[in-house]
């Protein structure tokens, strides 16, 4: 496996734009001529869907929902992030770059996340003429917040519902693109395999969701806007749906999977009420610029927490980080919260669980204005837990969120698979070992809008693509497998269900490779997995045909994938013998409990490439060169 | 908590479809209603009977894929909710709960209570959108929105297309979701240039789908998951007016 970025040389700030200058052009004549595929019409895939709609390409979106208005890009809360500096408190694009690089802790390429600061400007001027109703200061022109701990307001949101606002705004792009005949929308859609002739990407195979049909589609690229993968852990912020299922078999087709072992557990949700539990619900981390991070100083405390006196709390966040108290970055107030915790300081059910306090906010700013500032969210707890946060503490406990880890690309956003570009959260490329808040839809958006319209161009002017048909031998081949594979799930008619497999593989992954890891309870992980998986594939439990609407098949091709991943991410987190934002092993912290890097054998990307599912992976590395930034330990005290 | 259970089984667009009943016991009262039926369907599949289909997937409330009508009320009775937000503590010892599909001509049953609402997407696809190709769009700032226009604007704009409108109307009208969508663009500056044009193709479009017309019985926003009001409705007849008699949409018959 090759693994060249494609960086392009001269200075950090003038890289993307040198590009653009020299990048080879298709002509408006021959635009037409080029068929593309976008799998996923979240921010990243609805936003490329649109744009090389517009450009003139014929494309075919798909996605899995019922329509394209319903990726899970419409559950993002919290904003966007842009280096616009409309606050006048020194903000700017190398600010907003240097930020990202630090807060993926020295992980992410230096050339994409400038460049992803760079055209984060022009997605807010492009979601404004749209009509995303962003929230606005009296005077009319655009408010911005404080986020995720940054020390300038460099986000713009939509009352709590910034992720549908944006996506609403792509969708309605891609509905203008549809109307004008440039894109058609394949909703209730899976793609099940990838096709690839002569090296390279040509088509996918997909599963009609409704009749069961199985489909090869040809094109001249595939663009990958699947999303991430933390529904490996079952219960996860992530919908129900999404899964890993397109990205893992672009993988078994020779792209490779970078950083699987980079997850993002997010400290703010509401905690499992119970073993049925089918989901977690984050709440927005605003929450914690306000609200105080508190457990019974006694483990075992049984008390309500009236009950519990000033002096028997421990505000674990504010004794250890005084400096930055409660708004110490995500990975930082997870693991602390299963810290606290794992020693028995957890309250609620399955003492999986710690307060987060409004009552000295409310008694400070009265509760007007904690309503006018967090009303919906309180509204949604309540309607959620039964229990009113205005009087009792709200719980919270962290729950995997986002997957900063993906299929690797090159500076182009293509994977090493000539033809398959891969945007969004589905790459690995701009958040390093842990995302900054509010920089997901900027990251989707920016690869969608302003980054894929001009690298992908550069491919098809360049690449000599051979004619495809449906029923070449790729074609037919790719589509017997996938169809020999959903028979074999079919057939397997065993005694336990999808869900309990499902749940069994996240809960081990939780606990073995979620917050905190190490050398000796990933290694056994490993055995456990493969023996999970082999049961699954021994004794599952799929009802019904495959010719019809089947949800419980739809499910095990998903969890299937899952399983593999879930030991390629065990793997690497094996490997990767340092502690680096989301990634924490026990055997390396300082002295004070916090990651430690090391930088000088660790600073590269792992890439794995498939050999098989019973085959062990094989690593390949990319070094990452740091010219712009000084490499800090971060510290939070 | 026990309760007894009158679910809609449909095996597809063709059957006639029917209830099933199903009693359960031992449902905790912290339970979602959508993880009471994942607990129902684990045993299904389990007895080896098909689970009962239904469409669902941020369980937050946003991606408005999940709905069906309970008890008679779409999204169930719990206000400004969809059917993933309402929890089994609502419910009683011993209640009876039917459970069946939004019931329109317009959104016809694909299996159980799973529903074809793809009649949604081609109207916005007529004209559900402002013209903006990326990389046209002057700065952010250039455009002053008074708050009080914006945040009009954003109460029609939080739509999440699930269908309660017009399964919950005696008409199966289509009127308030197409309505949010226009008073959503129609009032802000940048949706001023297709403000009309947009109105006129957006109701052509409905009234090709099988939706009914409003006679404002108002049970659409008494269903509504974000509470939209039916002044969108208001909005969007007085932009489709306006359109007819100003001639929006119609030839001067000067040729270009």
């Amino acid at each position: 496996m090759k693994l060249d970025a494609r960086i392009p040389s001269g200075p950090l700030t003038s890289k993307w734009q040198d590009l653009r200058d020299h990048l080879a052009l298709v002509s408006p004549a021959n635009k037409r001529k080029h068929s593309v595929i976008v799998v996923g019409t979240g921010l990243a895939g609805g936003a490329a869907a649109a744009s090389l709609g517009e450009l003139g390409y014929r494309v075919k979106a798909f996605c899995y929902q019922d329509s394209a208005r319903r990726a899970h890009s419409i559950a993002a809360q919290g904003g966007i992030n842009a280096a616009k500096n409309y606050q006048n408190d020194g903000d700017s694009v190398f600010r907003l770059f240097y930020d990202t690089i630090k807060g993926g802790d020295y992980r992410a390429r230096e050339a994409n996340v400038y460049r992803l600061a760079e055209v984060s400007n022009e997605i807010i001027d492009q979601c404004v003429a749209q009509g995303i109703p962003f929230a606005r200061e009296y005077g009319g022109y655009l408010a911005n917040r404080s986020f995720g701990g940054a020390q300038v307001s460099r986000t713009f949101y939509a009352r709590g519902q910034t992720g549908q606002q944006l996506l609403l705004g792509a969708y309605s792009a891609l509905n203008a693109q549809v109307a004008a005949g440039t894109v058609e929308v394949r909703p209730r859609t899976e793609m099940l395999d990838l096709v690839v002739v002569d090296g390279k990407a040509r088509g996918i195979v997909t599963r009609n969701m409704v009749t069961g049909e199985m489909e090869c589609h040809v094109a001249d690229a595939v663009l990958l806007c699947t999303g991430g993968y933390s529904n490996v852990y079952f219960l996860s912020t992530n919908a129900k749906g999404c899964n890993v299922t397109a990205a893992w078999r672009a993988h078994r087709r020779g792209a490779g999977f970078a950083n699987p072992c980079y997850t993002q557990i997010h400290p703010t949700c509401i905690p499992q009420s119970g073993d049925y539990q089918s989901k977690l619900t984050l709440m927005s981390e605003s929450l914690r610029n306000d609200g105080r991070v508190w457990v019974p100083e006694a483990a075992g405390d049984e008390r309500e927490p009236d009950a519990i006196p000033e002096n028997e709390r421990d505000y674990y966040l504010e004794r250890i980080y005084p400096s930055f108290g409660n708004l110490v970055p995500r990975d930082v107030a997870s693991r602390n919260a299963k810290n606290v915790c794992d020693e028995g300081h957890g309250i609620g059910p399955g003492k999986r669980g710690v307060y987060l306090d409004f009552d000295e906010a409310i008694g400070r700013l009265g509760e007007d204005v904690i309503r006018a500032r967090y009303g919906n969210l309180f509204d949604m707890y309540e309607m959620i837990t039964g229990e009113n946060p205005y009087k009792v503490p709200m719980r919270i406990y962290p729950a995997p969120h986002y997957s900063m880890g993906g299929l690797w690309v090159d500076y182009y956003l293509m994977s090493t698979i000539p033809g398959l570009f891969v945007l969004g959260e589905a790459n690995f490329s701009d958040h390093g070992a842990n995302r900054l808040g509010a920089s997901a839809l900027m990251q989707g958006l920016a690869d969608g809008y302003f980054v894929i319209p001009y690298t992908l161009g550069e491919y098809l002017a360049g690449a000599r693509l051979e004619e495809v048909s449906v029923d070449s031998d790729a074609c037919r081949q790719t589509v017997a497998d996938v169809k020999q594979r959903t028979r074999k799930l079919l057939d397997v008619n065993g005694s336990r269900t999808v869900d309990s497999f499902h749940r069994e593989l996240g809960l081990l992954m939780l606990d073995q490779c979620g917050m905190s890891r190490t050398a000796e309870g990933l290694t056994e992980s490993i055995e456990k997995i493969r023996a999970l998986r082999a049961e699954f594939w021994d004794d599952v439990k799929v009802p019904g045909e495959g010719t019809d609407l089947n949800q419980e098949l739809e499910k095990a091709g998903r969890v299937a994938d899952h399983f593999e991943l879930a030991e390629v991410m065990c793997r690497d987190a094996l490997e990767r013998e340092e502690s680096c934002g989301g990634h924490f092993r026990e055997e390396h912290q300082t002295d004070e409990g916090e990651a430690l890097r090391d930088d000088e054998n660790f600073r590269h990307v792992t890439v794995w490439e498939f050999k098989g599912a019973d085959e062990e992976p094989v690593a390949h590395k990319e070094q990452l060169e740091f010219e712009n930034v000084q490499l800090t330990q971060r510290s939070y005290k | 908590m026990r309760l007894t259970l009158h679910v809609w089984r449909q095996k597809d667009a063709k059957d006639k479809g029917a209830f099933a009943t199903f009693e359960l016991e031992d449902v905790n009262t912290h339970m979602s209603f959508l993880e009471m039926l994942d607990v129902l369907n684990q045993d299904l599949i389990t007895k080896g009977e098909e689970p009962i289909a239904f469409e669902h997937d941020c369980r937050e409330g946003i991606c408005g894929a999940c709905g069906f009508v309970i008890n008679g009320v779409a999204h169930g009775h719990q206000k400004g909710s969809t059917v993933c937000q309402l929890h089994m503590r609502h419910f009683a010892d011993g209640d009876e709960i039917t459970i069946e599909p939004w019931r329109a001509k317009a959104f016809p049953v694909i299996r159980d209570l799973v529903v074809d609402r793809s009649s949604f997407d081609r109207i916005l696809r007529a004209g559900g959108y402002i013209t903006a190709r990326t990389g046209c769009a002057p700065d952010a700032n250039t455009i002053p929105i008074p708050t009080e226009t914006l945040e009009h604007a954003m109460d029609f704009a939080e739509c999440i297309g699930c269908g309660a409108c017009v399964a919950s109307c005696p008409n199966s009208a289509a009127m308030l979701f197409v309505g949010a969508k226009i008073a959503h663009l129609g009032t802000l500056p940048q949706g001023q240039p297709e403000r009309y044009k947009r109105a006129l193709a957006m109701v052509g479009a409905m009234e090709e789908e099988a939706f009914g017309a409003c006679t404002n019985f108002r049970a659409c926003e008494a269903v509504c998951p974000k509470e939209i009001s039916i002044a969108g409705i208001a909005r969007m007849n007085k932009d489709y007016r306006k359109a007819l008699f100003s001639g929006v949409g119609f030839s001067s018959g000067k040729k270009r």
